[in-house]
Formats: C-alpha cells, sequence, structure tokens
C-alpha cells in the first residue's frame, strides 16, 4: 500500500497534454496545484468550496470542482483546463461563442463556465434550454450573464447538431 | 487545511485495517465533502485513505432480480445509468435534484450516505454544536434555523442530513453492504443513518472503520407512480428545505403498497410506515394523501425559523402522493411544478 508523510507524494498528472511529475504535499488541491505550482491561473478560486463553480477543470474529460479534488488523488489522470481548451488564434468553438454572444462582464466565471459547458456536451444530456440550464447551474455568474451564456452553449449546440445532422 | 498523512489502499481489507487501527483516520472517495470540511477544519483527520482505486465501481444484477451499486459509482453514473433509469427512476430523479453536475461527476454512492449535515453552527467552528464537538451545545436550537429538522429532534441536535439520494433510497428500502475490522455485514436502510439523540456526532450506525462497499436495491417495484419533489430556496444547486420521495404500487384505480420518505426535515429520511399503511385498498383521493401527511408529520416541531416547514411538508406531501398516483413524476430540468 502506497503510504506518504505530510511533506510530500510524488505523482504524475496529464496537464493539457503535457505529462506533470511533481512532489506535492497530500492537502494541496487541484486548483492549488494548477494556480501556484504550475502558473495556470484560467482556472478560477471563487468560493474555494464547491459552490459557485469558478475552478472547473475536466478530468479525464469529466468537468469536476478542482477546489474540491486532492491533487495526489489524481496521480495518473488527465487534465484539462481552459488554457488547454483553446488560446488566443485558436480559440475552442465555445470560447468563440462566448465572446460572439457577449457571454460574461467581468469574466470571473468564464474559464468555469466554458469547461463546464464542454463538459456537459460530451455528457449528451442536456437537448433543451431548460436542461441546458439545469446542468449549468453548477457554474453561478455574480454579473448576471446566464441569459447570453445559455445562447453561446446553444449556439455551438446546434452547429454540433447540425455537422450531425450532415454526416 | 490541517496538513494529514496519505495512503493509497489498494485492497478493500487494506483500506479497512489502515482506518481501524488509526483512530484519527478517514476514508476519502470523491471528496466533495470531506475536503470541503477539511478546509474549515470542521474535521480534521490526521491520515486519510484513498480507496478510490479499490474495485468498486460496477453496478451488478443481482439474483433477487435487483441491482448492487458498487460504492465508487459516481452519482451522475448512477443517475444516468440505463437500468436505474427504466427500473428505479425514482432514485435518478432525486440523484440529479440534487448537487450540481460538477458536484455529481465526483460524488460517489457510498458517500453520499455519509456526507454530513449543512448546518451551519456545525460549519462554523467559532460556534458551539454538539455535533462536532460534543457536549458543546447546540447553537442552532435558538439560532438561525430555517434549515432545520422538525421532526426526531433532540435537545442535543436539529441538523438534518442533506442528501436527496438517500431519500429515495429509503423509500426504495435499498440495503448498505459494508466491511469492517469483523467481516461483512448488511443493514437495511431504515437503520443506516440514525436520529441524534445524545449522541449527534454520530450521524449513522457505522463503527470506526467500516466501509459501504455497495448499495443494493431490492427488484423494481415502483418504476410508474413515482415522484421526487423537491423544494428549495432557488430552482436548483440548493438543498431542500423540505423533499418528498413518493412510490406507489397501483392495482388499478386501487392503491397497492405505497413508500413516502421525507427529505430535509430530520437526521435522517423520514418514512413512517403507518402513514404509507393508510393509503392500502383505497382510491386515490386528496383527504386521503391529507391523512398521510399529517400521520407522517405528526409529533412535528419547529424552532422558529422552520416553523413554516411544518405547512410546507403536509402540502408537499400531498402534491407529490397526487403526482405519483398520476403517474406524472416531477420533472428536474424544468420546475414548474404539475
Amino acid at each position: 500500500m502506497a503510504a506518504a508523510a505530510p511533506d510530500g507524494f510524488a505523482v504524475t498528472i496529464t496537464i493539457n497534454g503535457e505529462p506533470r511529475s511533481l512532489t506535492i504535499p497530500p492537502s494541496t488541491t487541484l486548483l492549488d496545484l494548477l494556480r501556484e505550482r504550475l502558473d495556470l491561473t484560467g482556472a478560477k478560486k471563487g468560493c474555494d468550496q464547491g459552490q459557485c463553480g469558478a475552478c472547473t477543470v475536466l478530468v479525464n474529460g469529466r468537468r469536476v470542482n478542482s477546489c474540491l479534488q486532492l491533487a495526489v488523488m489524481n496521480d495518473g489522470a488527465e487534465v484539462t483546463t481552459i488554457e488547454g481548451l483553446g488560446q488566443p488564434g485558436s480559440l475552442h468553438p465555445l470560447q468563440e461563442a462566448f465572446v460572439a454572444h457577449d457571454a460574461f462582464q467581468c469574466g470571473y466565471c468564464t474559464p468555469g463556465q466554458i469547461c463546464s459547458a464542454v463538459g456537459m456536451m460530451s455528457e449528451g444530456h442536456a437537448k433543451t434550454e431548460p436542461e441546458i440550464r439545469e446542468l449549468m447551474s453548477g457554474n453561478l455568474c455574480r454579473c448576471g450573464a446566464y441569459s447570453n451564456i445559455v445562447d453561446a452553449i446553444e449556439d455551438v449546440m446546434g452547429s454540433a447538431a447540425v455537422r450531425e445532422a450532415a454526416e | 487545511m490541517m496538513n494529514f498523512s496519505y495512503t493509497r489502499a489498494e485492497t478493500i481489507a487494506d483500506a479497512v485495517a489502515a482506518v481501524a487501527g488509526d483512530p484519527d483516520a478517514r476514508f476519502i472517495a470523491g471528496g466533495t465533502n470531506l475536503v470541503d470540511l477539511m478546509k474549515y477544519d470542521v474535521m480534521k483527520p490526521g491520515r486519510l485513505v484513498d480507496i478510490t482505486r479499490l474495485p468498486l465501481r460496477e453496478i451488478e444484477a443481482t439474483d433477487g432480480g435487483g441491482l448492487k451499486i458498487g460504492a465508487l459509482v459516481p452519482n451522475s453514473d448512477l443517475a444516468y445509468d440505463q437500468r436505474i433509469q427504466r427500473d428505479y427512476p425514482l432514485l435518478s430523479s432525486a440523484i440529479l435534484a440534487g448537487a450540481s453536475a460538477q458536484l455529481r461527476n465526483a460524488a460517489t454512492t457510498g458517500g453520499n450516505l455519509i456526507q454530513r449535515t449543512r448546518c451551519y453552527y456545525f460549519y462554523d467552528v467559532a460556534t458551539p454544536c454538539n455535533k462536532r464537538e460534543p457536549g458543546s451545545g447546540c447553537s442552532a436550537k435558538t439560532g438561525v434555523n430555517r434549515i432545520h429538522a422538525i421532526l426526531g429532534t433532540s435537545d442535543a441536535c436539529i441538523a438534518t442530513h442533506p442528501s436527496d439520494m438517500c431519500v429515495a433510497l429509503a423509500a426504495l428500502e435499498a440495503v448498505v453492504h459494508v466491511e469492517g475490522p469483523d467481516g461483512q455485514r448488511t443493514i437495511a436502510f431504515a437503520d443506516f443513518h440514525r436520529l441524534p439523540g445524545d449522541e449527534p456526532q454520530y450521524d449513522n450506525t457505522l463503527a470506526h472503520g467500516e466501509m459501504v462497499t455497495a448499495v443494493e436495491l431490492p427488484a423494481p417495484r415502483f418504476g410508474q407512480n413515482h415522484t421526487y419533489l423537491k423544494l428549495r430556496d432557488r430552482l436548483s444547486y440548493a438543498f431542500a428545505l423540505v423533499s418528498v420521495a413518493a412510490a406507489i404500487e397501483m392495482d388499478g384505480d386501487v392503491i397497492g403498497e405505497t413508500r413516502v420518505a421525507l427529505g430535509g426535515v430530520a437526521h435522517k429520511p423520514w418514512r413512517v410506515p403507518e402513514a404509507e399503511a393508510l393509503l392500502k385498498g383505497k382510491f386515490a383521493t386528496r383527504e386521503l394523501f391529507g391523512e398521510v401527511a399529517d400521520r407522517l408529520l405528526q409529533g412535528a416541531k419547529g424552532f422558529g425559523d422552520n416553523d413554516f416547514k411544518i405547512e410546507l411538508a403536509r402540502r408537499a406531501v400531498v402534491r407529490a402522493l397526487t403526482q405519483a398516483a398520476a403517474g406524472a413524476p416531477q420533472v428536474q430540468s424544468n420546475k414548474i411544478v404539475n
């Protein structure tokens, strides 16, 4: 049985396609690892309690609150953050749609909103606007940009549906 | 968060031995509740035993025609499993009424059972709380208690169990499989959680070192007439003020067996078999549902801010039974109450 003292545990986590081997204290959350050790500050620390969704990232393709994940427990996992979804010049379709629909004001919740929407689309359970709203309810927006966020997501989901129908 | 040692278990026996042998050790799986509690020093385990690599991720058919759900099956996987959606729609609905998609992706079946109360004072280490620190007193009884229990309370504690999933599991009479230092045993769902009494520090009847390994559902009976009605301060992503899991076995227009469990009102999912029995062999009427609600809520007591829950629960029971009898379950995405 693998065990570690409080000071450090060796893990390898693939982050945005790049394997990273690190020694971390067990108490480090995935969010703090990303922001404080790896300088990936896209995922935001809002409530740090799993109540706001600003820290949402994809772990093995599934959206989770990175503030409630102990990094050490994600040894061997593949993590995708907003930085891994797209970059200036090669934006993810959802990033483009958020810009086109003005789906943010201050922008603090946006990386979490977009990672969450990517996760929701791959889960495939949202077909209607009420379902999008319900399945995005883990991402709060204090500016209240919800209607434009839903529009942006519907836009990308609609494009995906059109593509699928054409194939 | 206080620092702690971390152990990664390879077998169930390893995990059980590691926790049983260390009074300060706790199991960790999804972590969605425990990590949060550790950040606020509400829980301060000296050692965490990571059980996420154990082979407890399957949903298997049982000889009795039911399903055995591994303790590590994530809440979202369980809710969307085709067998669960087809044969146990009440369970699927209750799970999807709870938390957020992100939390359901991480939270596990076993962890949902052993999550702790969201009582404000339990979380606030600057205030007395008998559940967090036995003997220190209960701040909620005379404090802000809008979310607190109205049934089964004690002088020591008026906290509620926060789970939606467990309310459905109570109604479905699931069985909890556990493994501990003395071997394996099963616990009827009604006996898994407990009332606070004078030992509110214990949420359930597990001994230290005992681990939930599976939750077993009996053969399906309530695929048609059921509902999970959850009432809360916002439409999504909030804990229940009152919730009702209702399931009815109809024989034509006549009611056969009924199950009703309440959430958000007690230290455990609240069932009263005598109340359910009032419906047997009867036609569904609003008056009869009201009698069931009255019996379910017999002895209910508010503490000021939560007095409204008594009438809210009464009406919610009537509404839920009406939905269930009509075969019109509450939809969890569009919250228009029908």
